[in-house]
């Protein structure tokens, strides 16, 4: 795609006067990176990092039977959250592929707000109307609305300065409509970074005021702008999937080690069927955490072999990781029954270097 | 940052000859496209390459890279040090972040490299494509 055809996000200036470097990502023009990827992973751990996520899409269904149009899509159980209460879920075809993941937010009973990926946005509002659009309104307000994401342990000290919401009261994965600055945001306590953070939505016409005010706000306890560098870097760590990495139409919630999204108890979800099929076969493939013995950095579509060069599968997704001062990667393998402390080899550029499963997360954040 | 005592070729290397023996680096532009470096990988001593060939490469947090030479010739030292902290090739490209030591086959291979005035033309020519 032409530079020109790239959308910018209405932070795309403030994004040039922070000095960030700017790359191409799902159709947009966005900030990689500011001071240095391992800064800004390693801010977002021990202070706090801002980071403009408003290229993902929000898609709201809304009806009297949005609940029932939700629960058609979600593989997950969106009749068990309540409102003002966040969902993960995955979301698949008929045959057990993953259209996306994403969050779902009920804000009532006859209405729900649906995070998607950017990359994925309109793929997921075309098979949203095709399969629910006769059952519920399907709204794309992408276009409209703004994310940013306070991200680490200071998140909460820096957002309450701004706020009359008690964030001691506001639990993860739950949300909340309110002020920051005295402007309108849904404010989630949710993130993509392995730590403590909030998501805060807000107007595109705002989110320039609201960016600076908690910049500001944050200044002191060492708050700094982060890109989706560190973005990666950290949900990596942190072992969560990425659409196109972990999850894919080819790829199912089940053999990306999902399972407790699927619920299997509820009476309908497309897909329903393959999956319970493939739960009860047993996955051919799943997704395990490892990490380098021997000098290297596995990187995404490198392959995986036993210790006798046997090829077992294929890394998903691997770098170095920051806090852990290691070389790390998801992948998938063969469902063969390899467990944590078994070795395996990464074949990078021409080479077999040997690595070993760990258990997944690589980091967990102390509670 | 441009020195003015050395030579660059296209690939953003650059190198510095002293009593036969020219060592090799990435210039402060191309540290600085890759971001943290977290990772380098370099040739044995006694490994011989022609001009152009891949001898090593870097690793960002994000990408791999080749290092190419800018001249044809034979290793004769690697900068260790950067096993352990890859990090100066970012801190002191020109320096403490130089990444291997060759015997040229051929000493007039450098006259084809690029002066750093010539190097700073080159480098507003990217520039301006990237616009």
């Amino acid at each position: 795609m032409h530079k020109k055809d790239l959308q910018r996000t209405p932070l795309y200036d403030i994004h040039r006067r922070y000095k960030a470097k700017m790359v191409p990502f799902a159709g947009w023009e966005m900030p990689v990176q500011y001071s240095g990827i391992i800064d800004e992973h390693k801010t977002v751990r021990t202070a706090a990092g801002l980071f403009d996520v408003s290229h993902m899409g929000e898609i709201f269904i809304t009806g009297e039977k949005a609940l029932e149009a939700v629960q058609l899509l979600i593989t997950n159980d969106a009749a068990k959250v309540d409102v003002n209460q966040a969902l993960y879920s995955p979301m698949c075809y008929e045959d057990g592929g993953v259209v996306d993941d994403l969050l779902v937010y009920k804000f009532s009973d006859r209405q729900f707000m649906l995070v998607v990926n950017a990359a994925n946005r309109e793929k997921d509002l075309q098979w949203m109307r095709e399969r629910v659009g006769s059952l519920a309104e399907v709204e794309d307000r992408s276009g409209e609305t703004s994310l940013l994401a306070l991200q680490g342990p200071l998140a909460q000290t820096i957002l309450q300065k701004l706020t009359p919401v008690d964030l001691d009261t506001l639990k993860y994965f739950w949300f909340t409509e309110g002020r920051v600055n005295g402007i309108d945001c849904v404010i989630s306590r949710t993130g993509y970074t392995g730590e403590d953070g909030f998501e805060l939505f807000v107007s595109g016409e705002q989110v320039v005021e609201l960016w600076e005010a908690l910049m500001t706000a944050g200044k002191e306890l060492g708050l700094k702008p982060a890109g989706l560098g560190a973005r990666d870097t950290l949900r990596l760590e942190a072992s969560l999937p990425l659409y196109g990495h972990e999850l894919s139409a080819e790829i199912s919630p089940l053999q990306a080690g999902l399972k407790r999204f699927v619920k299997f108890d509820k009476e309908t979800f497309i897909g329903k069927e393959a999956l319970l099929k493939e739960y009860e076969e047993g996955v051919s493939q799943k997704l395990v955490g490892f990490e380098m013995v021997d000098r290297g950095i596995p990187r995404s579509r490198y392959l995986l072999f036993d210790i006798d060069g046997n090829e077992l599968g294929i890394v998903s997704s691997g770098s170095f990781a920051p806090s852990l001062n290691k070389n790390i990667g998801l992948g998938f393998i063969k469902n063969i029954g390899m467990q944590p402390g078994d070795e395996l080899m990464v074949g990078i550029r021409g080479k077999h270097l040997k690595a070993r499963l760990v258990k997944r997360p690589f980091y967990a954040r102390k509670k | 940052m441009i020195p003015k005592n050395l030579k660059y070729s296209k690939e953003h290397e650059w190198v510095k000859e002293e009593n036969g023996i020219v060592r090799v680096g990435i210039t402060d532009y191309a540290q600085e496209a890759l971001g943290d470096v977290v990772f380098v990988e370099l040739p044995e001593v006694g490994d011989s390459f022609a001009a152009g060939e891949a001898f090593g490469s870097v690793e960002s947090v994000k990408a791999v890279s080749d290092c190419y030479m800018p001249v044809s010739g034979t290793v004769k030292t690697v900068n260790e040090a950067l096993l352990e902290s890859p990090e100066l090739v970012n801190e002191d490209p020109y320096g403490k972040g130089w990444m291997i030591e060759i015997e040229p086959d051929n000493k007039e291979e450098l006259e084809e490299l690029m002066s750093a005035a010539e190097y700073e033309e080159y480098l507003a020519t990217l520039e301006e494509g990237d616009e």
